[in-house]
């Protein structure tokens, strides 16, 4: 009985410690600070203020650009590892998880002479970000792709689907992807969620991403920062649980199909 | 060439993309960062590296190394028991979802959110000093320590524990029950099961998470410069003064070198957390 | 050798040869436009090489668009400005980044040097100024002889084009009155006085500290008293390491500022109960200098703001922001200046200290030493 007690005290404490500070952003975005009473201006900046605004279709873009992108590159990547040069998979599993050693700080800084590069060659809107993204999310991605790759036989599915004539796109896009849909959506979306929160390289790069924006409002009008903040935890949380709820009922399926 | 190697690089050639993203998104800029920590008015000279120690650096140095620690271990040891809170529920439950995608979003949505959850609650206007000043009177923002180092332990914890969740979790799943089985069925009470099965199995995990913990406070950057703007008392803060000052000028060698120095303490985390986590990978399989 | 060694190798030099050289893309050709007298829009040093004002006009009109950076609408009344010069001429102002700080301003110009967005003109502060001036164009405005020669430089790279005093700005409805730096260590301050930026990355910030010197008997040459002065600040809990800005200040939340004389005034006008107070025996002035990019992607239009800002009219605007335009002396002995606006300019008894840029080196070595350890 006292465990249970002692259960229950706990998940209040960390519930308070963690729904606390969600539930005074909620309040402290909602508050007129200086007339008191409450007011929905801060939310309605979200849309109403030009640089938010553009700041929040940036990132959306930004994060949009990013999986599409990483996408391309890692899946036939990942792929052709698998089927064609295994003597490379220790090479791609290394890169792609460095980047987790290699702080998103230290990148930026020696970022620059590349970046100038990059520039006169594609312009400086904030899309061409894309690029560094890219690898700031290969690590997530990369666990999820493969975890998703090594539960499929993709040996014999590539092979039937060689052995009936399909050229290489046609194995990817119709045999190998639908199959491994549920690693493609954790990838994407929590390739969405680090994007979204992505705040060093933007900011010390010179770009108005939505963090970035977030974090220059914030100097002057606290509750519509707080009010974005909140905005995005509660986006990136729904994404979340959408996946999650999305993958139970896929393998549920992906089982039901091989037992016939 | 001998036929073998034709299709070697024949097999490599579709590598080449997703190389070549890697290496130059990547791998330059370290390396841009190494080579030029070492180099001064384009020599060889050790000026850079010098100035690493430099009260300033080293007390930065302290005090991220202080940050990183007390926020290593209050995580560690929280996100242990939250865990095992998280473990204790049943697995499809839509409690155990909701709370490992709450603590996916807290771990990795970056921190000028979290900054921002913790100005609204124990900030100079939020809500929690308000209540508290109504009530007792008493300034809970006080002078401002939200905006120093010790309101950054506090807004550290706050993704600390999540992360320590969720890289945590995978090793409590592995702790199979029939081994807790097989022990009370010798015999033993829940203490010595808890003592000599459960603790060793999971200590490399426990320790390699929070090595991991670690090298995450010591490379944040986002919480830290959403909420400090006086003085630079950690070193993510001293790389972006070297890059915007407009008072010290001619500062980005120096931000190379802190760089650089980054690095080396995140490498060297790196590498005992792998070596850990491969003493785990055993049991878990 | 394994074949995926080879790989790695290869592209392990690759990596180390492009770390190596590490080197800038070409710059990008453009030409400019034409004026009458033949001379490009971008080489002009002065008015006459448009043919006079009007010429000068015209070309503007023609490019139509103007970039600004790092102009918040609140400081120095350029807010008023921008809308001004718009309306007079019809010219699009474009006012990208308005919180960044001069070296902001300086990076933004060189990541977009070439494209149509990079920033025609540069407002800075006297450290990035001087650190730059390569990047300026010399152009000399109509009213060239009227601006004193300390405040300008003899090729016409830049011009001191507004200054002011190192204030405290408190709110007297939740603080006593201060009449001198040291009230700021008593007890009914506690956890209320700000500095506006950190000094070793802000102009604004560094006199601050400078002003604080002086008032605990440094000088210009010796800003340790300064730092020192901060150090007790923050040991008696006064200290609070929190960025104002006009939000916080009207929430309440700084109720005690050091920042520069105008932008406390702007609150003034926000905040009845907000005052000001500039030491008059020991006044740190600091002036902000105007400059023209190089490679303006609007050089017309960029010259033709240095003309308003200058003028009589543009003047006018500043000094109505609180700040002393620089030609406020002539001004006010021909009359020009509004008179109202006049008044409101503070007077000051004690000799006026502006730091050098050589004395502002030294200090700010200093700063970085030694101010993260005594504030935090």
């Amino acid at each position: 009985m006292s465990r249970r007690l002692l259960r229950g005290a706990a998940w209040l404490g960390f519930g308070l410690f963690f729904l606390f500070p969600l539930y005074a952003m909620a309040d402290f975005s909602t508050r007129n600070l200086l007339a008191g009473g409450r007011t929905l201006r801060a939310w309605a900046n979200l849309v109403v203020d030009d640089a938010l605004y553009q700041a929040i279709v940036v990132s959306l873009a930004l994060s949009a650009l990013t999986v599409i992108a990483m996408l391309v590159l890692l899946v036939p990547t990942l792929i052709w590892v698998r089927l064609r040069a295994p003597w490379a998979k220790g090479l791609v599993e290394f890169l792609c998880l460095l980047p987790l050693t290699i702080p998103a700080l230290v990148i930026v800084v020696g970022l620059r002479n590349v970046y100038l590069w990059v520039t006169y060659f594609l312009g400086e809107s904030a899309l061409t970000l894309t690029f560094v993204y890219i690898v700031v999310v290969l690590p997530f991605a990369y666990r999820a792709l493969d975890a998703a790759l090594a539960a499929i036989d993709l040996r014999t599915l590539a092979e039937a689907a060689r052995s009936l004539g399909a050229g290489w796109t046609t194995t990817i896009l119709r045999v190998v992807v639908p199959n491994i849909w549920p690693g493609i959506l954790s990838a994407a979306f929590i390739s969405i969620a680090v994007v979204l929160g992505e705040y060093t390289i933007a900011s010390l790069s010179g770009y108005q991403t939505l963090q970035v924006e977030i974090v220059a409002i914030g100097k002057s009008d606290g509750p519509t920062s707080v009010a974005a903040s909140l905005a995005v935890l509660v986006f990136g949380f729904a994404l979340l649980l959408a996946l999650s709820l999305a993958t139970r009922g896929r393998r549920r399926r992906l089982t039901t199909g091989v037992t016939e | 060439m001998s036929a073998l190697s034709l299709r070697r690089v024949r097999d490599a050639l579709p590598l080449l993309p997703f190389l070549a993203v890697v290496v130059v998104f990547l791998l330059i800029p370290t390396v841009t960062v190494i080579v030029n920590a070492f180099v001064d008015d384009g020599g060889f000279s050790l000026a850079r590296i010098e100035a690493l120690f430099s009260p300033t650096a080293l007390s930065a140095l302290g005090k991220s190394v202080l940050l990183s620690g007390s926020t290593a271990l209050i995580g560690a040891v929280f996100g242990a028991v939250l865990a095992w809170l998280v473990i204790d529920s049943p697995p499809e439950s839509m409690l155990r979802r909701a709370v490992l995608s709450v603590c996916s979003v807290l771990a990795q949505f970056g921190g000028v959110a979290l900054a921002f959850a913790f100005l609204a609650t124990v900030g100079l206007n939020g809500v929690l000093t308000l209540w508290v000043q109504h009530l007792f009177g008493f300034n809970l923002a006080g002078s401002g320590w939200l905006y120093s180092v010790s309101g950054l332990i506090l807004v550290y914890t706050y993704f600390q524990i999540p992360l320590m969740v969720i890289v945590f979790v995978p090793a409590l799943e592995g702790l199979r029950d029939q081994w807790r089985e097989a022990a009370f069925s010798l015999g033993a009470s829940r203490w010595q099961y808890f003592r000599e099965v459960a603790v060793p199995l999971l200590t490399p995990a426990f320790l390699g998470s929070a090595l991991l913990l670690f090298a995450n406070a010591f490379a944040a950057y986002a919480t830290a410069a959403a909420l400090v703007s006086q003085g630079s008392p950690i070193v993510p803060l001293l790389i972006r003064a070297a890059l915007t000052s407009e008072m010290v000028l001619g500062q980005s060698g120096f931000a190379y070198a802190l760089a650089l120095e980054m690095i080396v303490v995140v490498a060297v985390v790196m590498i005992a957390y792998n070596a850990l986590v491969r003493r785990t990978a055993r049991w878990l399989r | 050798m394994r074949f995926s060694r080879l790989v790695a190798a290869c592209a392990a030099s690759v990596v180390v040869l492009g770390g190596l050289v590490a080197c800038a893309p070409p710059e990008k050709e453009d030409s400019g436009e034409q004026t009458q007298s033949g001379v490009s829009a971008r080489e002009a040093t002065s008015a006459e090489d448009f043919g006079g004002l009007d010429g000068l006009i015209e070309a503007a009109k023609r490019e139509g668009e103007l970039n600004v950076i790092a102009l918040p609408p609140d400081w120095a009344n350029y807010g008023e400005i921008i809308k001004a010069f718009s309306d007079k001429y019809g010219i699009k102002v474009n006012s990208a980044q308005p919180d960044a700080a001069s070296q902001d301003e300086i990076n933004a110009a060189n990541q977009q040097r070439g494209k149509s967005s990079a920033p025609d003109v540069f407002d800075l502060g006297q450290s990035v100024a001087l650190a730059n001036t390569d990047m300026f164009a010399p152009y000399q405005v109509s009213v060239w002889d009227d601006i004193p020669a300390a405040y300008k430089d003899p090729d016409g790279k830049w011009v001191n084009d507004y200054g002011g005093y190192m204030s405290i700005g408190f709110d007297s409805a939740k603080v006593p009155a201060v009449t001198l730096v040291d009230d700021l260590l008593k007890p009914e301050f506690r956890g209320k006085v700000a500095l506006n930026g950190d000094p070793t990355q802000a102009g604004a910030a560094f006199s601050g500290v400078l002003m604080v010197a002086l008032s605990q008997g440094g000088s210009a040459d010796d800003i340790a008293p300064g730092v020192e002065f901060f150090r007790k600040l923050r040991e008696a809990g006064n200290f609070l390491p929190v960025d104002p800005t006009p939000a916080t200040i009207e929430s309440g939340q700084t109720p005690v500022v050091i920042d520069w004389n105008y932008l406390n005034a702007a609150e003034t006008k926000k905040l009845p109960s907000w005052q000001v107070f500039v030491p008059s025996d020991y006044p740190v002035a600091g002036y902000y200098y105007q400059a023209i990019n190089k490679d303006a992607p609007h050089p017309a239009a960029a010259r033709l703001w240095q003309e308003f800002l200058f003028s009589d009219e543009g003047q006018n605007l500043y000094a109505a922001g609180g700040v002393r335009p620089v030609r406020a002396d002539n001004m006010l002995a021909d009359g020009k200046l509004d008179p109202a606006v006049a008044a409101s300019i503070p007077v000051v008894d004690g000799p006026v200290t502006v730091p050098s840029p050589e004395q502002t080196q030294k200090a700010t070595q200093y700063l970085s030493e030694h101010w993260a350890q005594a504030i935090g």
